[in-house]
């Protein structure tokens, strides 16, 4: 890993971006000043050295840690909406690295330490809150592959343990957890550092930290086209005009494969909605996330309060983000079966997310058979928590022009020499 | 909520079938390359628009039958055949 780790010779503000701090709080509050706007609108120029399709966290980490850690700042951010309007803004913001296989567990480890000193390195407030991680298991097997994936974390020096239904009483006590329910609680898989995030400050801390080093992010900005010659990428055609550049990176979640069509590479991705629902805000009573890949859902409570419900994703391929009754319908009873004393609660409102699902639930990262043009992609359901070291690594893809020993396993060659990563067991929720 | 028209009950709500994904022609098995069968097996159109999928009527008829829907409404159509043989061509 890079030793400067996201910071320039020790400071990162250029550009004159103000720092915030506990001071500029007491004086903008004291003197109701007006707070500059955390990054600029730039007009777009004719050409860059990097143009990043897709203004999430993926994105914006990846233009962030390209101008920090390797000096390259001729860097646009194309966003079709506003950043941070995808995936990144849909998620149920829930941190973990207890994935199953050594890949999955050393990537995501990296990523919460990243996650971890976010705030410092960006000087900006990200809210991430390790109250713990929770995955139930409801019957022998999954039992089992708790106890699987506890070994394998644990090897990984990733903090992971399975407990049994006393302790999990103790952490949660809300939860039912007597043997007469229709899915007794047998034990959990532990994972302190699990937790939650404000997941709009980490896109904003990017786009902001960016901003100040020069990355240009252009908002409302549709990428139409991708210019190739000779199996090399020069140039992106947008409905704001033409952009020349050796180098083109797909960010794009649930539309990967659109992006990637436009430079004539063929994607093994199809995307799928995944629902998720926020109730009234009550006072604090969930200290942890609480998983059931058996009852496929997931639940934590905000720093508002709300209770955050996910699910897994929707039974058919498509690109509509309407919600579904049979998701609420679902994820109610579903949540009712885990805590029933929250049944006189109301849901505020429910959303759809779309996901990039790959056949081996596991991302495609690196260069692609076309010069010049990098995916960042197949994140499916969990591309939130990977953000920080997605970008780190993908920086130091295109930056280095070969992919880092620790996405090395997440290549395209791998469909065709059939090097599958299955993270299948391991996802939150069975899919 | 979808309704799906099944070719052989009518029109039944989504939860009674099982998506099956795209259907592409299988390569031949004794004369495809690593690539064909890479492609068959994994790669994807994917596209936002109209699709042509399989789907398996499991609580009803327990048939698989193909059927052209729409990925961004939802809606569908029976497949027409000479629309599909243009599209080929």
């Amino acid at each position: 890993m890079h030793p400067t780790n996201g910071r320039v010779n020790g400071h990162h503000r250029r550009n004159g971006t103000p720092r915030y701090s506990a001071w500029s709080l007491v004086q903008h509050g004291l003197t109701g000043a007006e707070w500059s706007r955390a990054w600029r609108a730039h007009p777009m120029r004719k050409s860059y050295d990097v143009v990043i399709v897709g203004g999430g966290v993926h994105g914006l980490a990846t233009a962030y840690y390209l101008a920090t850690n390797h000096g390259i700042r001729n860097i646009a951010v194309l966003e079709k909406g506003y950043i941070g309007g995808g995936g990144s803004g849909r998620n149920t913001a829930i941190l973990r690295s207890n994935y199953l296989t050594p890949e999955g567990v050393r990537f995501y480890d990296r990523s919460i330490k990243l996650y971890e000193r976010l705030a410092a390195d960006l000087n900006f407030n990200v809210m991430f809150s390790q109250r713990g991680h929770l995955t139930l298991a409801h019957n022998d097997a999954s039992l089992r592959t708790m106890h699987w994936r506890a070994e394998v974390n644990k090897l990984q020096n990733v903090d992971s343990e399975v407990i049994g239904p006393d302790k999990i009483k103790e952490l949660v006590p809300y939860l039912d957890t007597s043997t007469t329910t229709r899915y007794p609680i047998l034990g959990a898989l532990y994972h302190p550092p699990g937790g939650i995030i404000r997941h709009d400050a980490v896109v904003w801390g990017y786009a902001r930290t960016a901003d100040a080093n020069g990355v240009h992010i252009h908002q409302k900005t549709e990428v139409t086209g991708i210019d190739v010659e000779g199996g090399r990428v020069t140039g992106v055609q947008t409905d704001q005009g033409r952009i020349a550049t050796p180098v083109v990176v797909n960010c794009t979640a649930g539309w990967a494969t659109l992006i990637s069509d436009m430079a004539g590479v063929r994607m093994p991705v199809q995307t799928f909605p995944l629902q998720a629902a926020v109730t009234e805000p009550v006072k604090p009573f969930l200290d942890t996330v609480v998983v059931s890949g058996t009852l496929h859902v997931y639940v934590s409570q905000t720093d508002r309060g709300e209770l955050v419900f996910g699910a897994s994703v929707d039974p058919f391929a498509s690109y509509s983000m309407r919600g579904s009754l049979e998701f609420t319908e679902g994820v109610a009873g579903h949540v009712l079966e885990l805590m029933p004393a929250v049944s006189k609660m109301r849901l505020l409102r429910q959303w759809a997310g779309l996901c990039d699902m790959t056949p081996d639930y596991s991302p495609i990262m690196g260069p692609t058979e076309v010069e010049g043009f990098y995916v960042d992609v197949g994140w499916g359901t969990y591309g939130f928590k990977a953000g920080p070291v997605s970008g780190e690594a993908m920086a130091d893809c295109i930056a280095n022009q070969r992919p880092p020993e620790i996405i090395s396993a997440f290549g395209i060659d791998r469909f065709l020499q059939g090097r599958l990563v299955g993270e299948k067991g391991a996802a939150a929720v069975g899919h | 909520m979808m309704l799906l028209t099944c070719p052989w009950c009518g029109p039944r709500n989504s939860t009674e079938f099982r998506f099956g994904g795209e259907s592409h022609p299988r390569p031949r098995p004794d004369a495809a390359t690593p690539e064909e069968w890479r492609d068959y097996l994994y790669f994807a159109t994917n596209p936002r628009g109209w699709s042509r999928e399989t789907w398996y009527h499991g609580s009803g008829c327990r048939r698989y039958f193909a059927i052209e829907r729409h990925t961004e409404t939802n809606e569908h159509r029976a497949i027409d055949e000479r629309r599909a043989a243009e599209a080929r061509r």
